[in-house]
């Protein structure tokens, strides 16, 4: 945007969905609201996508023998529902798409900080996806997400292997971007009056998050840069065959990965945050623990990726070091936990689709850390290593806590990103039915787990019938939540109400906007307020939402 | 990292307070360049722990092949590095005047420390290129490919050439050509912003008021001097 286009008189008045018309005012706008809109679509096709995947394995795993699709088959399926899901689905969901559209309304700013860089972002993200597509024409991808040599650069694997690495890497340096702008954004684009601990605890997540994105995407950079070299000029960097270390490979993927978990799992408790508060009508609860712990979260992240090799042959020492820091995540973790809870008790607690999501989420991210910690202790991972009690363990924090945040934060913010209110009994529905879906799907794998059953086998024993039937039935519960999900949210732009600037009397600075906000966000200037300050606000009525009485503004 | 309208430009260079470059979401040009300089720093914080990888693998496997590193080494000549280096060290001396000229607003300094920054840099791609020709010439490949030939052995020092040749010779050189290349592909990006910056120096665009791309990018040229710095002597003195 220019300087000029910006002093157009008049064009305050109209909303971001209506200023610019045409399939290029969207392909090519540093507009950062309709960025995250076009993100939003991406991300969901891809949840779709990878739940399509999903949908084959575990139909596949009815009958012991498998017998859906072929054993080869079957190894893709599970390999491109893991990458789908993780590079473009996870990773990306909350920030990208709602903290795009959500940062810089909570600063009170025009747009990030560099609109074109966010731009260039979202194309990054775009043609990685396309490539992680082109996989599948290609004869699809048998290595697992996690990639690891020797398997994945044998000269056999042909040219899918060639194209997941370049598309994990354009998306990482997507992601890389996304994380300069937030931080750029939150450091100098606040608000007057907005210190630094006025800003939504969802911004020290992201804050916390961007941190994560900018140094330890770029390793992830660097080693499917090399695995793509590797695979085709033979260096003998990661191939034992020409004098490489494939475990090296494996310390710079998880020096990644892991922290990755953290890109997930930040931003997701950051929508925690501002949900539980804004629905229990009571500030947050520990406001500088929550943030603090944000920080925290990230900093041990980065220190404990070797817990993901306990059976690789590194030293029993490392082993010893990377279990003990990884216990050290609990804490910080446990602090926002009960904090959550204690902004709950004694609270006013509406229980409207974005909360009942929220309560599932204490639920399964409970359940969720706490199983993170038998596989974060050495001796009790060892003989769980590489068993479904693994897979139950991280869907339950990536699905579970991550896609459930995700859908509270989407419902949260669908009448601020549309204009529209969506269907509540629909919401509420899809919620009870997640949360059903969810655990019917995870918990029998526990058992299985501990029971002895190993991941990514295409058959497995007898005696695990019953855990993966009911696993499968819960699949497709989770699946009928997640259509209802979408489905109410779509048939809200067509018959929802129109949605007021302040439909649930949250206090940060994105609920003064309009609902959708105007091209530039703020009609004035927005001062920086307390976000968590609920005094003074009161319901109108349905249509006109919530207003703040003296007139004050937030 | 800027937002600025291009093009239409008046002569003469940007005034203190004229804000013809300022992007519309920003409130003033102090404010703009502020936020510029902590997204290039990100920024290259970001590409440092891009190197850092490379970095990692150059320790690990010279801790687990030392005598192969030491050996191989002396297939490097130090004088082309040095010389390099000087290059490299000259370079980041002109890209910084020139950030000092458009600061100071002088157009006839900012062009000439622009050109000379960009002529270095490709200096150094020349005296690289010749480097990388000798060597492939002489079988000094990656990998397994690496078979280096008799009349390279032949200008090693004796006490070297009395060596049987290492079997894993290319793991070495699978690295060296892997850092000086990621480097070099470092020096041809900077090479095309200098040759950016010179269009729009040519425009006046720069001046006291606006000189946010010099800077950024003089910023990220002084890093890929700085990278410089650590591979030479980890590749050539070592």
């Amino acid at each position: 945007m220019t300087h000029a286009e910006a002093a157009v008189p008049g064009a305050t008045g109209e909303s971001y969905l209506d200023h610019g018309r045409g399939i290029r005012s969207w392909l090519l706008t540093l507009d950062h609201k309709r960025i995250g809109i076009m993100y939003l679509v991406l991300i969901v096709v891809s949840l779709f996508l990878g739940g399509i995947f999903a949908m084959v394995v575990r139909f596949h795993l009815w009958n012991p023998g498998g017998g859906l699709v072929s054993n080869d088959a079957y190894n893709k399926m599970f390999t491109l529902h893991g990458a789908v899901m993780i590079f473009l689905f996870v990773i990306p969901g909350i920030p990208s798409a709602l903290g795009n559209f959500v940062v810089p309304l909570q600063v009170g700013a025009k747009d990030v900080a560099f609109p074109r860089v966010n731009l260039l972002s979202f194309w990054l993200f775009a043609a990685g996806a396309v490539l992680f597509v082109a996989t599948l024409v290609v004869g699809g991808l048998d290595t697992g997400w996690t990639l690891y040599p020797p398997y994945s650069l044998e000269s056999s694997r042909g040219l899918g292997i060639l194209l997941a690495l370049t598309g994990v890497f354009l998306a990482g340096f997507s992601s890389i971007l996304t994380g300069v702008n937030f931080i750029a954004t939150i450091h100098k684009m606040r608000a007057p009056g907005m210190g630094w601990f006025d800003l939504p605890l969802f911004l020290w997540a992201l804050y916390a998050t961007a941190i994560i994105q900018i140094f330890a995407t770029p390793v992830l950079g660097i080693t499917v840069a090399l695995g793509f070299l590797e695979r085709l000029f033979h260096l003998g960097i990661f191939m034992p065959e020409y004098g490489g270390d494939p475990v090296l490979f494996q310390h710079f993927f998880w020096f990644y990965s892991h922290p990755a978990v953290y890109i997930m799992i930040l931003p997701a408790m950051g929508i925690v945050s501002e949900v539980v508060s804004v629905f229990s009508r009571k500030p947050i609860f520990g406001y500088r623990f929550i943030a603090m712990s944000s920080i925290a979260i990230a900093v041990i992240g980065f220190l404990v990726w070797g817990h993901h090799m306990f059976t690789s042959g590194q030293s029993k020492w490392t082993n010893v070091i990377f279990s003990f820091l990884t216990l050290l995540v609990a804490i910080p973790s446990a602090i926002k936990t009960f904090n959550w809870l204690a902004t709950m008790y004694k609270g006013a607690i509406v229980l409207k689709t974005p909360m009942l999501y929220v309560l599932s989420f204490f639920a399964i991210f409970g359940v969720g850390g706490l199983t993170g910690l038998f596989l974060g202790a050495l001796a009790t991972d060892i003989p769980l290593h590489d068993t479904y009690f693994v897979v139950a363990h991280f869907h339950f924090v990536m699905v579970g806590a991550v896609m459930i945040a995700f859908l509270a934060g989407l419902h949260y913010w669908w009448p601020k990103m549309t204009g529209r209110m969506y269907d509540e009994r629909l919401g509420t529905a899809s919620a009870v039915l997640v949360f059903l879906g969810f655990n019917l799907t995870f918990i029998p794998q526990f058992f299985a787990g501990v029971a002895g059953m190993p991941r990514r086998y295409a058959t497995y024993a007898a005696q695990f019938q019953g855990a993966n039937r009911l696993s499968t039935v819960g699949a497709v519960v989770l699946t009928t939540g997640l259509v209802i999900a979408l489905w109410g949210l779509l048939a809200s732009l067509r018959r929802g109400a129109r949605a007021p600037a302040n439909p649930w009397g949250a206090a940060s600075l994105e609920w003064t906007a309009a609902s959708p906000p105007i091209h530039d966000n703020f009609a004035v200037p927005p001062r920086g307020g307390r976000p968590y300050d609920f005094g003074g606000l009161r319901l109108v009525s349905d249509e006109a939402g919530w207003v703040r009485a003296g007139g004050e503004g937030a | 990292m800027s937002d600025p309208a291009t093009g239409h430009a008046p002569a003469g260079p940007a005034a203190p307070g004229s804000t013809r470059f300022l992007a519309h979401h920003f409130p003033s040009m102090e404010a703009q360049l502020d936020t510029s300089k902590l997204g290039i720093w990100l920024f290259l914080g970001s590409e440092v722990l891009f190197f850092s990888g490379l970095f990692t693998a150059y320790g690990v496997y010279r801790a687990n092949h030392f005598s192969l590193f030491h050996y191989a080494h002396h297939f490097l000549d130090w004088r082309m590095g040095a010389l390099n280096t000087v290059v490299l060290v000259l370079s980041s001396l002109s890209a910084a005047w020139s950030v000092r000229c458009a600061q100071l607003g002088q157009r006839r300094g900012l062009n000439a420390t622009l050109l000379l920054t960009l002529v270095l840099a490709g200096v150094f791609l020349v005296v690289k290129y010749f480097e990388y020709s000798h060597k492939l010439h002489n079988g000094i490949a990656w990998g397994a490919a690496c078979r280096p030939s008799e009349a390279i052995l032949s200008t090693l020092p004796p006490d070297v050439r009395a060596l049987p040749v290492p079997k894993d010779l290319g793991t070495f050189f699978s690295i060296y050509y892997l850092m000086t290349g990621l480097h070099g592909i470092h020096v041809l990006v900077g090479m095309g912003l200098y040759v950016w910056l010179l269009g729009r120096a040519g425009r006046g665009d720069f001046g006291p008021g606006y000189y946010v791309p010099v800077d950024s990018v003089a910023l990220y040229w002084h890093l890929v001097d700085m990278i410089w710095i650590f591979l030479f002597p980890l590749f050539y003195l070592m």
